[in-house]
């Protein structure tokens, strides 16, 4: 009779292999290099750190009209409290604040509303890409319903900013995809349009292009036929981002394996439902951090419209910065822009990374 | 190839092919990978292709439902004339079956939605009843216990089995085996045989390209030996593995049975 396997039973490791003085150990004190790069990364903080401190926080002067109030050597945060509703809406009617507030609002919720099971996704994205944006362009420039008319020269601050933003990333996404499979597809025609087109827009600076948007395209449409010149902005930043976002989506298509265009040949689907329900879910996860990148960028990008005459949230605290009563507020100022547009960066990227946790399926791909 | 193959390669007049490969020519660039195929299948027929790598046998498997194309001569596949008509291909892609080397699972979704999509994308069969019948096939390879995980969880041979159900799930004419278990580890692949066998013997339509002589001595009703892009010899399993009449399928047959 054969002699039965048994397999050991599996133990827990050393002790000495787990645990917060084993990690400290491994990830600080692991060699004589790392215990300096430990040691110097301290000493480094502790040079920086409490000057930092001191500055924004302890000899910050919160309350004030004019720099003339800032006497205690730090920040002179009264300056952005003074300032902030212009920070955030530009020269938008102050009485007309709330129409910006409720559209941002009902923007959050209908977002939010992804998160209940219960409620029809594909309905909701529609409710979202289609019904939001009629109601928030009429709450932003009235005109019906006795709202008052407020002209886009006026819209600016973090408002514009997010307007700019958002709107570029969400029409940017889908014509990105749509230049990639373009780029990638076999119909001549198609192809060199998608090549031509992103090679055009990538090898121009997104300066060149608001230029033309609000300076030269004037100059070519018929006399009487004019359209805004947020809205060419727009167009001109989409289209920019659309070039760059369709060479990342692009580099996610090339990393699927052939067998997956094949499997789904073989099944009989058409081309565009392999796309839909085969390639793309796997490409653009795949690409997931390349796209946010592009969002991130894009967003910062934005405030070049600064020079086409836009006030955008930078451009606001750059004016700011030029008031009379508030002469040397400069780093103020920046140190406030830099932190909302780092918030709100960090914050894409937070999320794309929860993102990507929640698709992974977590097993290598055949 | 000797004139008696060359009848066996082809069928018995008013049989009617459900496959059939005439003067079949395919280039890669210019490398002349089919050269002049003449082959036909019938109903119900189980057909292995073996030879050494390179011959063509993948290639001329992947022209029956036009993964590849090929350049000249014609294949007729139920009847249809696979050509650039988009409309023939995919009528027979919804017939023909693929199981592929590498299994070629979509690994974004489940087993189950692996199963259903095509059922319900291109069959257009309600969801309740696509899953079902998912279901139904996932019993037979013996695997329903795994419907709701990915295939990145599964081993190659659960792996490649759910391929095959996913395969049936389209109801196929035709099945086509790619080298189905040569990406498994040994004691994987009876299980995946094991499966093919009972869908052998259920009376599907099989060319299978495999180097599993055994699966060819059990369940082919022809082997078909392929070098250099062209059909050495085709024949029944009894004659071509006693009585193999060229010496290049006595030379393949010596090199893998005699190790």
């Amino acid at each position: 009779m054969a002699i039965e396997f048994k397999p050991s039973p599996s133990l827990p490791p050393p002790s000495n292999a787990v645990g917060p003085v084993a990690w400290v150990r491994k990830n600080f004190f692991s060699s004589p290099l790392n215990i300096f790069l430990t040691f110097f990364s301290f000493y480094i903080l502790y040079l920086l750190i409490p000057p930092a401190l001191e500055w924004a926080i302890f000899n910050a002067t919160w309350e004030g009209t004019s720099k003339a109030a800032c006497t205690a050597g730090g920040a002179c945060w009264a300056f952005i409290r003074v300032r902030f509703d212009q920070f955030m809406y530009g020269l938008y009617p102050a009485t007309e604040y709330w129409r910006v507030n409720v559209a941002a609002i009902l923007l959050v919720v209908l977002v939010g509303m992804f998160a209940i099971k219960a409620i029809n996704k594909l309905l909701l994205s529609i409710a979202i890409i289609v019904v939001y944006p009629i109601i928030a362009y009429f709450l932003f420039a009235g005109g019906i319903l006795g709202l008052e008319v407020v002209e886009t020269s006026l819209w600016g601050g973090l408002f514009l900013t997010m307007l700019l933003g958002i709107i570029g990333i969400v029409a940017s996404f889908p014509l990105g995809i749509i230049l990639a499979l373009g780029r990638q597809s076999k119909m001549p025609v198609a192809k060199s349009v998608c090549v031509i087109f992103i090679e055009t827009i990538r090898a121009v600076p997104l300066i060149t292009i608001l230029f033309m948007a609000s300076v030269m395209i004037p100059l070519f449409l018929p006399d009487g036929m004019n359209f805004n010149k947020l809205l060419r902005v727009l167009i001109g930043i989409t289209l920019f981002s659309a070039a760059y976002m369709a060479e990342v989506i692009r580099g996610g298509l090339q990393a699927i394996p052939k067998g997956q265009y094949e499997a789904a040949d073989a099944m009989g689907l058409t081309y565009w439902q392999s796309m839909i329900l085969v390639i793309l879910p796997q490409a653009l996860k795949l690409v997931i951090p390349g796209i946010v990148n592009t969002f991130i960028g894009l967003f910062k990008d934005t405030t070049l419209v600064y020079i086409v005459g836009m006030f955008d949230f930078l451009g606001i605290i750059q004016m700011a910065n030029h008031d009379a009563n508030w002469l040397g507020t400069t780093t103020e100022g920046y140190a406030f822009a830099g932190f909302v547009y780092w918030a709100i960066c960090f914050g894409m990227s937070r999320y794309s990374m929860a993102v990507e946790r929640k698709l992974d399926t977590g097993h290598k791909r055949n | 190839m000797t004139e008696q193959n060359m009848a066996l390669a082809q069928l018995e007049p008013g049989e009617e092919a459900i496959i059939q490969f005439s003067d079949v020519n395919k280039w890669y660039g210019e490398f002349h990978v089919l050269k002049n195929i003449n082959f036909s299948v019938k109903k119900g027929e189980r057909i292995v292709v073996c030879g050494p790598s390179g011959s063509g046998k993948s290639t001329m498997t992947r022209c029956i439902n036009r993964l590849e194309e090929h350049q000249k001569g014609q294949i007729l596949v139920d009847g249809i004339e696979m050509n650039d008509n988009l409309k023939n291909i995919e009528a027979i892609r919804k017939d023909v079956g693929m199981v592929f080397q590498h299994f070629n699972l979509f690994p974004h979704l489940t087993i189950l939605e692996n199963l259903t999509l095509a059922p319900i994308w291109v069959r257009k069969m309600p969801k309740k009843e696509a899953e079902a019948m998912a279901m139904h096939y996932l019993e037979r390879v013996k695997i329903a216990n795994q419907a709701l995980k990915y295939p990145g969880q599964l081993s190659g041979g659960q792996q490649q089995r759910v391929a095959i159900a996913r395969g049936l799930c389209m109801k196929p004419r035709i099945m086509l085996f790619d080298e189905p278990t040569s990406a498994l580890d040994p004691e994987m692949i009876k299980e995946v045989l094991d499966v093919m066998i009972q869908l052998a013997d259920e009376g599907m339509t099989m060319v299978c390209v495999t180097h599993e002589m055994g699966f060819a001595k059990t369940v082919a009703d022809r082997v078909v030996f392929m070098d250099a892009g062209e059909i050495v010899e085709a024949n029944t399993p009894h004659e071509f593995f006693e009585n193999p009449q060229h010496d290049r399928t006595q030379l393949f047959l010596s090199q893998i049975l005699n190790h």
